[in-house]
Order: C-alpha cells, then structure tokens, then sequence
C-alpha cells in the first residue's frame, strides 16, 4: 500500500498502469461527447489508424505497430457514465490485449480535468515495450501526445504543426 | 522562395526552397514586407541553441502584407500586419490570462516533450527558433506560414512606414515588459545592462514608467551613446568597475530596479565568466550569466530584478544567498507579445514611442548572410538589421 495520496500511475513502481491528465480549457460534456464518438479518435490519436463503430458497445480498432506493421482488436465499452466517464476493454482474440478508462471532472474556471489511463499487454512482454518505445509507439509517450493532440482539437479547433506546407506536413508525419 | 537558412555554427546560406502553404483553418500566408535580425539569432549563429537542424528557416521580426488566408483566419488580403513572434493560441487557460508565451496549445504536441522536461511544462511556439520551440520556419523569407492568424498578428494603418512598427513583433514589447517585470515607481534609479534594442527600449519605457534616472550599462561606445540621447546616464564596464560605480552613484543603496538584458552570451573578462566560458564549451554547464550575478549584488535591498534577457538551461555559481537575504523579486519570461502589441502601437502612432533610430542596416533578404557576419562582428556600429525581400 502507498503511503501518501499520490495517483498510482506516479509509482515508482515499474507495472504502475499508464496514466495522464490534461486540462481543456472546454465543459465536460464536449469532451465527453467527442470522445464518446470512437470513430473521431483518429483524428487526435496518432498511432490509431482508423477506429469502425459497430454497435453502441463495440468498436474495431486498428492501430499502427511497430516497423509498419498493424494490430487490431474489438474494444467493448465496460462503463459509461455519460459527461463523466468511458472504460473499454478488448475482446477475445486481440493482437494486444489492453484497457482502457477515461475521466472527465469538473476543474471550475480552467474548464475540465481529462485522465486516460491505459494498461496493456504488451507483444512479447518487456522486449516489446522496449521496441515499441524506441519507435515511439509505447503507449506512455502516445497518451501523453494524443492527449496534447486532444487538447489543442478541443480549444483552438486544430492541431498544431510546425510544418511549413503539405510537402514538409507529411516528411514530419512518417 | 528565398529564405535565410541555418547551416551551423556561423553558417546561414540563402536558400531556394518551395513556398509555405495553408495546413490549419486559423492559418494566414503573409508575403514579408521588413524583417529584422535579432540580438537572440546570434544565440543560434553561435551555436548556443539545440535542436536546430540544418536548413532551418530564421526569423522571427517580421511584418508584410496579407496574401492568402485559411477558412477561420480573421484577416483580409491586402492588409499590413506585424506577427508576433510568439506562437498562441488565444483559447487555452494562459491566453486567457494574457499570458501568450506560457500558451498551451502553440507548439506540436511531439516537440512538447524537450520543453517539458527541460522546463517542467512546454510554453509557446516561437518562429525561427529552433525545434524545441516547434520548428516553425522563421520570417526571414519572401513568405510565411503563419498560425492562429485570427488572433496574433496585429493590422497596421495604411501609411504608417514599415520601420515605425516593425519592432511591435518582438523588442518593443519585450522591453517594455521588462521595465513593466521591474514594477517602477516614480523617483526609482533604474540600472540596465545591456543596450542591445531590448535594453534601448527598456531605458525608454523606463522613463515613460516614472523613473527618475535610468543607469545604462554595456561597453560598446555607440550604444551607450544612444542610451545617452534617451536620457539615460551611462557605465562602460571595461573602463569602470560597474559595482563601485553603481553604489556611488545611488549614494551606497544600489538601484532599487535592475534589469538585465544581455543574457546567455554575456562578453567581457570577468573570474566568472571565464569559468562560465570553460564550462559552457565542456558543455558542463549552458549559460554564461555575468551581467545577472552583478544586478543581483548591486540591487538595493528589498529590489527588483527583471530579466528580459534569454537563457535557455542551465546557470552556475548563480548568488542565490544575496538573493535571499537582500529579499529581492526576480521577474521574468518570454514576452506575451499579443498583450501587449494595441497599447505600444498607439504609443507610436502618438509618438510618444520612437523605434526608427535603432535602425543602421538596410539591406536586401539576400544580402543576409552578410547581415550576420556584420552584426556578429561590429555590435557597436551593427545595432539593427533589417532585410526587406524583393529589394535585390
């Protein structure tokens, strides 16, 4: 047991689930709404090629691995707490089995606190983690940039590039 | 396009590279009409800043004329604007408070990481300066790309010369921010190190704050010559020990304001700054801060420390002591630029403000190459560069 008040995924703990909190400067119940929409996820979460909505509950996710491979998985929605709260976990059969949760909370006049916590499998165990963070797609780096991506969707309407036209836009994507 | 790019250490090239276009809806393209080099590009010239990547476009003093606009932009082609040089959203929590270079949203989500860990949470995008600031290509170029146009750039009036407003886009503001971070009371004996445009600027808001002397320090004759003509009077630290000077010429108290704008680069062959140079080039250590150690001891009691100037890492031997115990306030920060942009243009435009006499060079975007050897080589006689594309 922890001895102070801090949030878990701050262990110094290796196996502490994945967790990060941004602050949108929007009401809960737009961010809520978006999110909710799995198949506007593409928009902001980079390594996530396209999400299918198939039912209320269910979704197809593919999502770009490593050395430009993919994997994919259903993802059922286990709570929904509308304006406030979305958890999903992958089904049977999932290339990487993983979950996921994410909070919304009032924060006053900043607008509303957002925390994704994520934990998963990963290919291979502690090989893959390491792989996938050297090319970037470890889960830990993309929540902290998806949410970043999220952030700068909800308050200024895009998401922000330093590239200087189409041609250098899709040299800085790759 | 012609753009002035970075090659390396001392190295900026003119390069022919294809032209910037619209990528986000809040987006404008302005074709540049004056652009200046700042003190802070000899930071990058001298290769003090990382993650430059070669072919990099500088810049980031520029105006010109609106040529093409994204769906959200609130701009007309045709109009004159003068762009900040910092990147801000305007939505975020920060602009909110006017704090535009703390804004949340200016960088990439990708170049946040540098900032956030060497700062603890990443600030503004800034053009022309490096990726850590986004790798935003810069505005000494025929055109730019320039983000959230609805709310940065400011619309200059038909018929007000390009020389007169120019400096809204960076050392206006900054100086006056940094006289502004000195939170001057009438009667106050201000010092100022560095008279750079920013420290020129700041002996001049200054004054137009209430101070009753302003005390000028740098060793470049011209320079201080022109504090001299704003009614500043004058230090030359390599004929004068600043320390005694200051002490006497406050009657033993030391400026109740002390504002530092020399920054990272401080010259001049002091025991500190010769370890701070051994340091910086074994990389143990970033920053050379002289001049900043010396406004700290000479601060009277209970004063104020503005410190306009750029540093980027880390800094040693900094008198946290005198700090202490004298009680001093350290105000700081990049400039919020946007905040400040309405006010100072109405300054200009009432004359109260004069920003032309800064102005020694005028050359054509192509001669810039030269334009930093020169200003790198004579910062007395160089005290401002302003390239104007299309001219050659």
């Amino acid at each position: 047991m922890a001895s102070d008040d801090a949030p878990k995924s701050a262990s110094r703990d290796g196996d502490a689930p994945i967790a990060r909190a941004v602050t949108i400067n929007r009401p809960r119940a737009e961010l809520y709404a978006y999110w909710r929409d799995f198949a506007k996820l593409a928009t902001f979460m980079e390594n996530v090629e396209r999400i299918e909505v198939i039912d209320e509950k269910r979704s197809h996710w593919v999502v770009k691995a490593p050395a430009g491979s993919t994997v994919e998985w259903d993802a059922i929605v286990t709570e929904d707490d509308p304006g406030a709260l979305i958890a999903w976990v992958s089904g049977d059969g999932a290339d990487v089995p993983n979950s996921g949760r994410v909070e919304f909370r009032d924060a006053g006049q900043r607008g509303t606190v957002v925390t994704a916590t994520i934990d998963y499998d990963p290919p291979a165990g502690i090989v893959g983690k390491v792989i996938a963070k050297l090319f970037q797609r470890e889960p830990a780096i993309q929540a902290r940039r998806d949410l970043r991506r999220f952030k700068q969707l909800m308050e200024t309407g895009e998401i922000a590039t330093g590239a200087r036209n189409r041609r250098e836009h899709e040299e800085r994507d790759a | 396009m012609k753009a002035i790019a970075w090659h390396g250490k001392h190295d900026v090239r003119v390069d022919n590279v294809d032209d910037p276009e619209i990528l986000n809806p809040r987006d404008a393209i302005i074709r540049v009409t004056s652009t200046a080099i700042c003190g802070s590009d000899l930071h990058l010239y001298d290769g003090y800043i990382p993650t430059m990547k070669s072919g990099d476009i500088l810049g980031h003093e520029f105006m010109g004329e609106v040529v093409e606009t994204g769906a959200k932009s609130t701009l007309k082609k045709g109009q004159r604007v003068v762009v900040p040089f910092t990147i801000s959203c305007g939505s975020c929590y920060h602009c909110g408070k006017h704090q535009y270079s703390a804004c949340d949203n200016g960088l990439p989500a990708d170049n946040q990481d540098i900032a956030q860990t060497l700062y603890g949470q990443p600030m503004s995008g800034l053009f022309g300066y490096s990726h850590m600031t986004g790798g935003y290509a810069g505005g000494q170029a025929e055109y730019v790309r320039v983000p959230f146009s609805d709310v940065g750039p400011i619309v200059v009036p038909d018929g007000v010369d390009d020389e007169k407003v120019l400096f809204l886009s960076d050392i206006l503001p900054t100086g006056w921010m940094a006289a502004e971070n000195a939170e001057i009371e009438p009667g106050d004996i201000v010092a100022v190190w560095g008279c750079g445009p920013v420290g020129l600027f700041a002996v001049q808001s200054a004054f137009l704050m209430g101070a009753e002397r302003v005390i000028a320090i740098d060793h470049f004759p011209n320079r201080l010559a022109l504090a001299k003509r704003f009614g500043a009077e004058t230090i030359n630290y390599e004929e004068t020990a600043v320390y005694d000077a200051l002490m006497q010429m406050t009657g033993g108290i030391g400026p109740d304001a002390c504002i530092d704008s020399v920054g990272l680069e401080a010259h001049g062959f002091f025991g500190d700054n010769v370890i701070d140079q051994i340091k910086v080039s074994t990389f143990l250590g970033t920053d050379r801060a002289h001049a900043n150690r010396q406004a700290i001891l000479a601060c009277r009691k209970g004063g104020r420390v503005s410190m306009p100037a750029v540093y980027g890492g880390f800094v040693d031997k900094w008198p946290l002591g005198a700090f202490m115990e004298k009680g001093l306030t350290l105000k700081t920060g990049q400039t919020h630029v946007q905040h400040y942009m309405p006010g100072l243009l109405a300054a200009i435009m009432e004359g109260k403000i004069d920003t032309t006499f800064l102005i020694s060079h005028r050359m054509a975007l192509e001669e810039g190459p030269q334009g930093y050897k020169m200003f790198h080589d004579d910062q007395d006689n160089v005290t401002k560069v302003v390239l104007k594309p299309g001219t050659a």
